[in-house]
């Protein structure tokens, strides 16, 4: 139509506009990746924080990933003969009552425990807030239905719930995953549903409208990124909270077996005999502790990181 | 033809205190290229009309009971919702009253700039960020090519409502609807907006409705004038006949309230009472209570209808609203006690 034409003449002037190629340069620097993330970082590079528990968090993983490979024990062979001996040169960590060291368990734990975290948390992310979103932005019947469900989903005893869907899609490291993250969710769709609906009733929503996008643009780009910053900081209260499910169901003997470990597992064995080998608890409740500290300063960097307005410059 | 056609609109809204009838019966038209104004004061349906015809109306507890809202022959309010969504921010696009909420806080003035271009139109996006530059250039943001990479809250007020007019106006819409664009700017500012409005409106030959409660505005900007009073259209004509030849008490009522017009030193004039509750039936004129015009008439059923005086310039007579002259000589001669407040609207 007109449109056309329009920008063909815009283009096509015949006294070049000054304003041209720069138009060109800023549009790559604009295109170069989503501008929210980008920025994103920008800003979180500024808080020290947040970067060092970046840092923390990334020399975590490698440590759990990697740090098996090098050390010379296995993580499952036994030696009654030492039994639970304290850190020595020999073994960092010590070793635990079957005598096994215990630097690669708890660096082996770490590979579970981080993992569920993180594909748990994922998942409780996904469904949380699409739901929440959907439910708040339709509002009505809709809504009312949506929730009742989230309702009901907290009134069953979540254990349950688990060991229902672990029954019936069999057991699997994995499945126990997204078993989790399944029942995780429903907070983080309260959280972004109330939030959406704060939102809608901005006009800028009724902007969105009026421009004639549809709801599911609205909702996905103009909606979910305005309640990121509370997305985020439930996120990184979710990954412990999956973590201590996880160790929770091991206990029962529906996650991680013997011989295998997470630190859930670890800890709760530690626990046990505290009194008398102590570093059996200290040394993986340190690394659990220190995992969580670094989500939460990370998360709560990435909030204000993600917040175009707490920008400084 | 005229662009848009509304026939006998009326919106609803079905709340738990009784139907509201915020818009009952309005019909008006407005060509290409043309302003209309709507005038009232809060309650009278002034946005609600607009709301409904861009079908902004949340369902429920909102409805459009009835009428029709002919735009180029395709009827607004029937329309199903992806014929809907072409039309909307393509051919009519919509400012809003409050331009501290109408920009996503979380893209960028770009962003947002591109992507109401390419909704509606194919059109590359480095096509589409030129021509957002250009339209920040045309709505008078200075630096536009750099400012263009601003968040909303980097921008003033002032500064926003442009942003929102450029972005009503990129893909050069046939209709504008202006809902009280500067009711929450400063004054200095409202004067810019409104040339700002007018300027592109001369340029691209788009037809603006504009909503506002601020008579000075109407006077300087439009051609035509709807004076609403709840839900309903009392008076409508060209701006002069509105302003110079009110035949309607509301109309003269609200003209006296214009603070510039009254004498210094004096306690300016408010229209006594309150607009009526709209949930209940309203017989005769539903200003009767509060026109300061001395008369007898019982309450007729229904409302009175617009009378056109054969010049284009309508008014709701109930017949007694011409008879007495000036309405400042009724106003001298005797206090509010001539006014027929019922008691409950006293009470209120």
């Amino acid at each position: 139509m007109s449109d056309i034409s329009q920008t063909a003449t815009l283009q096509g002037k015949p006294q070049p506009d000054p304003a041209a190629p720069a138009v060109a340069a800023m549009l790559d620097e604009l295109e170069e990746g989503s501008s929210l993330w980008k920025d994103a970082w920008a800003r979180l590079r500024k808080n020290k924080l947040a970067l060092t528990s970046l840092f923390l968090f990334i020399v975590i993983i490698l440590f759990c990933v990697v740090g098996p490979f090098l050390s010379p024990y296995d993580s499952q062979a036994q030696n009654l003969l030492v039994g639970a001996e304290g850190p020595s040169a020999a073994h960092w960590f010590g070793t635990d009552t079957l005598g096994r060291d215990l630097l690669v368990r708890v660096m082996e734990g770490g590979r579970i425990s981080l993992l569920v975290g993180l594909v748990a948390t994922t998942v409780s992310l996904m469904i949380g807030v699409i739901f929440g979103a959907v439910a708040g932005y339709m509002g009505g019947r809709v809504d009312a239905a949506m929730m009742r469900f989230v309702d009901l989903l907290y009134a069953l005893p979540f254990t349950i719930f688990v060991i229902l869907l672990m029954v019936a899609f069999g057991r699997s490291l994995w499945l126990m995953f997204v078993a989790i993250g399944c029942v995780e969710w429903l907070t983080m769709a309260r959280i972004v549903r109330s939030g959406v609906i704060g939102l809608k009733k901005q006009e800028f929503v009724e902007a969105a409208v009026s421009l004639g996008y549809s709801h599911t643009r609205i909702i996905m780009r103009h909606l979910i990124p305005n309640v990121l910053g509370p997305v985020i900081v439930i996120s990184t209260l979710t990954v412990p909270a999956v973590m201590l499910l996880e160790a929770f169901l091991s206990f029962l003997g529906l996650g991680v077996q013997p011989p295998y470990a997470s630190w859930g597992v670890l800890i709760n064995e530690g626990q046990q005999n505290m009194e008398i080998f102590p570093w059996l608890l200290i040394f993986p409740a340190f690394f659990f502790a220190l995992t969580l500290f670094c989500l939460n300063f990370l998360g709560d960097g990435l909030r204000d990181a993600l917040d175009p307005k707490s920008a400084k410059d | 033809m005229a662009l848009l056609e509304v026939e006998d609109l009326a919106t609803y809204f079905h709340t738990r205190e009784g139907t509201v009838r915020a818009v009952d019966g309005v019909s008006f038209s407005i060509d290409r290229g043309e302003t209309l104004g709507i005038v009232g004061e809060s309650g009278s349906g002034k946005s609600v009309t607009c709301y409904s015809l861009m079908r902004l109306i949340p369902e429920p507890p909102g409805r459009i009971e009835r009428g029709v809202a002919r735009f180029d022959g395709q009827d607004l309010l029937k329309m199903g919702k992806s014929d809907l969504r072409n039309i909307r921010g393509d051919r009519i696009s919509m400012i809003f009253q409050d331009p501290m909420t109408s920009l996503n806080p979380y893209l960028r003035i770009s962003t947002q700039l591109i992507e109401a271009q390419t909704t509606h139109r194919d059109i590359d996006r480095k096509a589409a960020l030129f021509k957002a530059i250009k339209a920040l250039e045309e709505v008078g943001i200075p630096d536009a090519s750099n400012r263009v990479k601003s968040y909303p809250h980097e921008f003033s007020g002032g500064m926003r409502q442009r942003v929102m007019i450029a972005m009503a106006l990129i893909n050069e819409p046939d209709l504008l609807i202006a809902d009280e664009p500067t009711t929450a700017l400063d004054v200095t500012v409202q004067a810019q907006i409104l040339d700002i409005i007018k300027q592109r409106q001369e340029r691209l030959g788009t037809a603006v409705i504009l909503v506002t409660h601020d008579l000075g505005v109407v006077a300087g900007n439009c051609d035509k004038v709807n004076v609403m009073y709840a839900g309903q259209i009392v008076e409508s004509g060209s701006a002069e006949q509105v302003f110079y030849e009110a035949k309607h008490a509301y109309t003269r009522s609200l003209q006296k309230t214009i603070p510039s017009l009254q004498e210094k030193g004096q306690e300016l004039y408010t229209i006594p009472g309150l607009p009526p509750d709209l949930t209940k039936p309203i017989n005769g004129c539903a200003f009767y209570p509060r026109c300061p015009f001395p008369k007898t008439g019982a309450a007729e059923t229904g409302r009175p209808a617009l009378k056109d005086l054969g010049n284009g310039h309508c008014f709701a007579d109930c017949g007694y609203c011409d008879s007495s002259g000036s309405i400042e000589s009724v106003l001298a001669k005797g206090d509010t006690d001539d006014i027929h407040l019922p008691s409950e609207g006293a009470g209120a």
